[in-house]
């Protein structure tokens, strides 16, 4: 008897999860119930058919639905569920409740949340009170196409970088030196070696192309 | 209360059927889902009977600045490029700068990093590349 305590109660658990009754008027006088199989096929069929991922003709059908981003680790389809460790991590939007929003990657806006002081990350391994050489310094990029011309702030990345990070070998420090193409930061090099991986995606365009050009395709545009 | 085994077999089919069905509901086989800029390290960890380890770039650079990491204690921009073994961690090299029970919790837990679906190969999760590196076909996201 005490062996089938627990059947009993999985079985009487999932019909109340699916409202069969008769299920459960069965079970409790504990005849045998041939109307069952019958009974769990109507319910089965619903519960599938409820799934998201099973409509095939859902609306933006490749983009992740609003309840799909930051998952905890449990459902996030990378992290093992059966690993004790899993458990036991903390769940992303647990961490960015308080944190400035952005539309693209963590959704996230990293660098606002830093100048926010909504995060404090430290600049030294063991130090909390190293501060960063800030160097204010914007670089302006002319594009050839009709995009506006690229403005990079040396500020908001030397606030998380370190020169060396980036230069000599990504970007040598000359101007006209380097070649930059959309291409290239898409392929991960260049901008794309952090811009695509853990910085803001190629997606928000506006963010590096910022300032119009003098020329007369800005004027055409306007 | 003696019962027909059959019924008893009955009942535990059912309910497997049940909680498959429910399984299937809450885990539904949608793939890229993971957090942006998690780093999948699958050098060593599948050879030697270990999952791979994950290392969540969200929750480290709220504590640390990139510099840190990528400066000082060495590591390449490239995921699964630095060859980290867990005797390098161990000697106070790479992780194991912080993890070392001082600054960090120590190597001993094992399944806090080790806590990747096994066969999931070295990646950056939800990286632009590994979104254009995939046929749409295959949903985008298996790799």
């Amino acid at each position: 008897m005490t062996r089938r305590i627990p059947t009993l109660l999985l079985t009487v658990f999932a019909a109340t999860l699916f409202g069969s009754a008769p299920v459960i008027a069965q079970d409790a006088k504990g005849k045998p119930a041939p109307a069952a199989p019958a009974a769990a096929a109507p319910a089965a069929a619903p519960a599938a058919a409820a799934a998201p991922a099973t409509d095939v003709n859902r609306f933006n059908r490749l983009l992740k639905p609003a309840n799909q981003r930051n998952l905890p680790p449990m459902q996030d389809g990378i992290h093992d569920p059966g690993s004790e460790g899993t458990a036991a991590l903390m769940p992303p939007l647990s961490a960015f409740e308080t944190l400035p929003r952005s539309n693209a990657g963590n959704r996230v806006n990293w660098v606002k949340a830093l100048e926010d002081r909504a995060i404090n990350p430290r600049w030294d391994r063991v130090d909390a009170n190293a501060a960063p050489v800030v160097m204010d310094l914007n670089i302006v990029r002319e594009v050839k196409g009709s995009m506006p011309d690229v403005v990079y702030p040396h500020k908001q990345h030397t606030e998380w970088l370190d020169c060396s990070n980036c230069h000599p070998a990504i970007f040598i420090p000359q101007k006209g030196a380097n070649q930059i193409s959309m291409a290239a930061i898409l392929l991960g090099q260049k901008c794309g070696v952090c811009h695509g991986k853990v910085a803001f995606p190629v997606s928000e365009c506006r963010l590096c192309h910022s300032k119009k050009k003098d020329g007369p395709v800005a004027r055409s545009g306007q | 209360m003696k019962q027909v085994p059959w019924v008893t077999r009955v009942r535990r089919g059912l309910t497997a059927l049940l909680f498959a069905v429910v399984a299937i509901t809450l885990w539904t086989p949608s793939d890229s889902r993971a957090e942006y800029g998690d780093i999948v390290i699958n050098n060593y960890a599948d050879a030697a009977g270990m999952r791979p380890a994950i290392f969540p770039h969200w929750f480290h650079r709220i504590r640390f600045r990139c510099k840190v990491c990528h400066a000082d204690l060495g590591f390449q921009f490239k995921a699964g490029g630095n060859e980290i073994t867990m005797l390098k961690i161990i000697d106070g090299q790479f992780c194991g700068a912080c993890h070392n029970g001082e600054v960090a919790w120590s190597v001993e837990n094992c399944d806090l990093c080790h806590s990747g679906k096994p066969n999931t190969p070295t990646q950056v999760h939800e990286s632009t590349i590994q979104k254009l590196a995939v046929p749409v076909g295959q949903g985008g996201s298996k790799k």
